[in-house]
């Protein structure tokens, strides 16, 4: 089963996010922010990114650019979580090299669809 | 499936109380001047998490608010918004009715709806009315147009060459069309370069589709979202049965969406299986607010290494008990020496997973002094140091009502207004210093200030008119500064809404001394005051003198022993009340004999064949006469209130170690009863 980094500095969101997904088979790797999880990425078989915008340290999307820079991540789905006041944050996430972006609140069952609909 | 949000809801209450902690001292530091783009950022964080939260986890209300509040912030960090000392204010009022309302969703309560109503509409109106257009108000959901039946739509994609390298597949796309009806899809393979100059990389393909479906056009926009902006993309409706020009149409492989479908159905049986154990759980853990204590990993690492040495030394000890001889003394006593050092260490680590740093007790004053100070129109500059100081977790929540009424008397009292600081020849803005350090066994809490110290003329007049003083008696100014404590004092000309309230600081001095503290004053007219509050590092252990009466044995903290000495019996004095009294260095001092106050048979009662403990409490010394000193020991307290109830002079009992129980002497209050007597 594929596994998916979910970073969120909230740990409340981060443990509902790993809960729902690993409840639904995948394996999931935690970060609390940008720089914590580019660690993780790296050096680790990563199938898809669900990231936080808003974080200390690194946010969401400066942790896609760096790892679409990764020739490892090149081609890698990653997802912003975002609410929809940030709507200039999605063009911006796209511009990093988002796939595409999950509108904050969301149920699990919202995410987990869109989680399966991009990893097939 | 479902999954029970509310096993979240703990950590999303922790963590959002915290970030409103920090939205508040970042709102006081913007208010001090500090205007910088990383604390507005802070706190717009926490307020973004705050509401993604709530949203999340069902506090509609919650989110609603801090959407409101999110707005003005995210101006305010564009720059399109000016941080004005209006703005700041609302927002920190923001900040205590989100406290409020996560409370009472926490306490499953009622959110108090006419406050949150009002500060609701305050902000709403800053952003209608202020600089800055609120811009950032989501638009309206595109209605949604259901067609009667299946509709045909024809949709062409036209993806720019870059689009793989942002994780998107088209087939994604096309699987989810797929499942809302039947999809024809055709490639256009136009673009496509000659093999020799193909980038792998790129996708040069574009795509007509056809669509036979029931969806709402709103549905089909909804697959391209994530690319629409990299793209050709055109929806058009048709006719059903309109004829499509299409030169080979396909299916999208039905297989492939049947094998997505039953996938989810299995890991939903299993989530669902996870989720109810999981509930079951929850809910044993969800009545009401859980206390807990956040423990640095590494003091649990600590405390399991030393446990292991336990294991260890217990194991040695149970190897000499075998077939022991006095051959093995030597080794016995090693190991039983390794075992104290065990023990100890065991509890000292212990003690540490209990330790908070007093900044916890410290990050509500910034807020205070802020409110206060522009609440009686004086100007107050508060330094804070030492917050790492750690401290037991039960002595930080009950120091916190004293620190706080410490720190608003400061302000009301101590601090003087502006223009009466000028005409003294002082800075305006008086300095209120609340620092905290450790010194011994205790830390020792300060708040000191540079206003107009204690009016001891005030004070005294104030307590002849109450009769707390006979109107010839002489006091030393450091009387003159305790009589504060006494209950039923207030100087406050009248009941303000700052200070003065009632509670007054016989009850400060009062919570102080439950704690096994003390607080003292140092006052200089036109200087300043400071108050010094001394406290115990723990509750729950103290340094103890043994000490016996007969067959009774007591223990006497240590920290209050001054000396213990012979006394002669020509040095003791009898007055008039019966009481007596004793020299010691140049002074008298009441003295108490031990075994008068708790009714034990002594060995002697005879000053000169015992010992006199010389003790001191709240600044003043008495002497206990004792039968003789026996060690010094750690004891641990057992609450003498919780098992049967208060006796004054006692503060708790202790287990010694051959399992008899000693009664731990509560100097303070033996003092207070000492030199009632003396003035009696």
């Amino acid at each position: 089963m594929a596994t998916i980094l979910a970073v969120d500095d909230s740990a409340s969101m981060r443990q509902m996010v790993a809960f729902t997904l690993k409840g639904a088979g995948y394996d999931v790797v935690e970060a609390d922010d940008g720089v914590n999880a580019l660690k993780a990425a790296k050096g680790k078989k990563i199938d898809l990114v669900v990231t936080d915008v808003n974080m200390p340290n690194m946010d969401g999307i400066a942790l896609i650019k760096q790892l679409r820079q990764l020739p490892e991540y090149k081609f890698t789905p990653m997802l912003m979580l975002t609410t929809e006041a940030g709507d200039g944050k999605k063009q911006e996430g796209k511009a990093a090299g988002a796939t595409g972006w999950i509108v904050k609140p969301f149920n699990p069952d919202q995410l987990l669809a869109t989680i399966k609909k991009v990893l097939g | 499936m479902s999954i029970n949000l509310e096993q979240f809801h703990q950590t999303f209450f922790e963590e959002s109380f915290e970030g409103l902690d920090s939205m508040e001292s970042g709102l006081l530091n913007l208010q001090a001047g500090g205007m910088d783009a990383d604390t507005i950022n802070t706190i717009f964080r926490a307020a973004h998490s705050i509401k993604g939260g709530s949203g999340t986890f069902g506090f509609s209300e919650v989110a609603k608010f801090t959407h409101v509040l999110e707005t003005l912030l995210n101006e305010m960090r564009d720059g399109r918004r000016a941080v004005t000392p209006d703005a700041v204010n609302l927002l920190l009022q923001s900040v205590d009715v989100l406290r409020e309302m996560l409370t009472a969703v926490r306490g499953k309560d009622a959110i108090n709806h006419a406050r949150a109503n009002q500060v609701h509409g305050q902000l709403e109106q800053m952003l209608q009315a202020g600089a800055g257009t609120a811009g950032a108000v989501p638009p309206a959901t595109s209605a949604h147009t259901h067609a009667p039946g299946t509709q045909d739509w024809k949709i062409s994609f036209r993806p720019q060459s870059h689009l793989l390298k942002t994780g998107n597949d088209p087939l994604r796309i096309f699987r989810e069309l797929g499942e809302h009806g039947s999809l024809r899809i055709d490639a256009d393979l136009s673009q496509l370069p000659a093999f020799d100059r193909l980038d792998p990389e790129s996708c040069y393909l574009g795509w007509n589709l056809v669509l036979e479906s029931m969806a709402a056009e709103s549905t089909i926009n909804e697959a391209f979202d994530w690319v629409r902006e990299e793209s050709a993309l055109n929806i058009t409706s048709m006719q059903p049965g309109t004829p499509v020009s299409m030169a080979s149409v396909a299916n999208a492989s039905p297989a492939a969406v049947m094998t997505a479908k039953t996938e989810g159905e299995a890991a939903a049986s299993t989530a669902s299986a996870v989720n109810a154990a999981e509930s079951r759980a929850t809910t044993r853990a969800s009545a009401g607010e859980t206390a807990s204590i956040r423990v640095d990993i590494s003091k649990v690492d600590e405390l399991i290494n030393m446990v292991g040495e336990l294991v260890i030394t217990q194991n040695i000890l149970g190897q000499i008990g075998q077939n022991f001889d006095m051959s093995k003394l030597h080794k016995l006593t090693q190991a039983l020496s390794e075992l104290d050092r065990n023990t100890r260490e065991l509890q000292e680590s212990v003690m540490r997973i209990r330790m908070l740093p007093i900044s916890f007790a410290f990050n509500r004053v910034p807020r205070l002094v802020h409110d206060l100070s522009s609440k009686l129109g004086k100007k107050v500059e508060l330094k804070m140091s030492g917050e790492s100081t750690e401290l037991d977790k039960t002595v930080m929540e009950r120091i916190v009502d004293p620190l706080v009424h410490l720190v608003r008397n400061t302000c009301d009292h101590g601090i003087e207004m502006p223009d009466v600081r000028r005409a003294a020849g002082k800075p305006e803005t008086g300095t209120l210093t609340l620092s905290a350090c450790h010194k011994g066994g205790n830390v020792v809490i300060e708040i000191a200030d540079d206003g107009a110290g204690l009016n001891q003329e005030k004070i005294l007049k104030k307590a002849r008119e109450r009769g707390l003083v006979k109107p010839d008696q002489q006091l030393s100014a450091d009387e003159i500064h305790d009589l504060i404590f006494l209950p039923g004092f207030s100087t406050a000309e009248q009941v303000s809404d700052v200070s003065g309230r009632g509670v007054g600081m016989d009850v400060v001095r009062k919570n102080i001394q439950g704690l096994g503290g003390n607080v003292e004053i140092f006052s200089e007219p036109g200087k300043g005051a400071r108050f010094t509050v001394r406290l115990p590092l723990t509750l729950a252990i103290m340094d103890g003198q043994s000490v016996a009466v007969g067959k009774e044995f007591y223990i006497v903290p240590l920290v209050s022993i001054i000396v213990s000495t012979i006394v002669k019996n020509e040095h003791v004095s009898t007055m008039a009340n019966g009481g007596e009294v004793f020299k010691f260095r140049d002074e008298y001092l009441p003295l108490m004999r031990l075994y008068d106050l708790y009714g034990a048979t002594p060995r002697t009662t005879d000053i000169s064949q015992g010992l006199m403990v010389v003790v001191e409490g709240d600044g003043r010394r008495a002497g206990l006469f004792v039968d003789e000193l026996l060690g010094q020991q750690q004891v641990v307290i057992k609450s003498l209130e919780a098992n049967y109830k208060r006796v004054e002079g006692i503060s708790g009992a202790t287990i010694l170690g051959d399992g008899s129980v000693a009664l731990i002497l509560d100097i303070p209050g033996l003092i207070r009863i000492a030199h009632q007597k003396k003035v009696a």
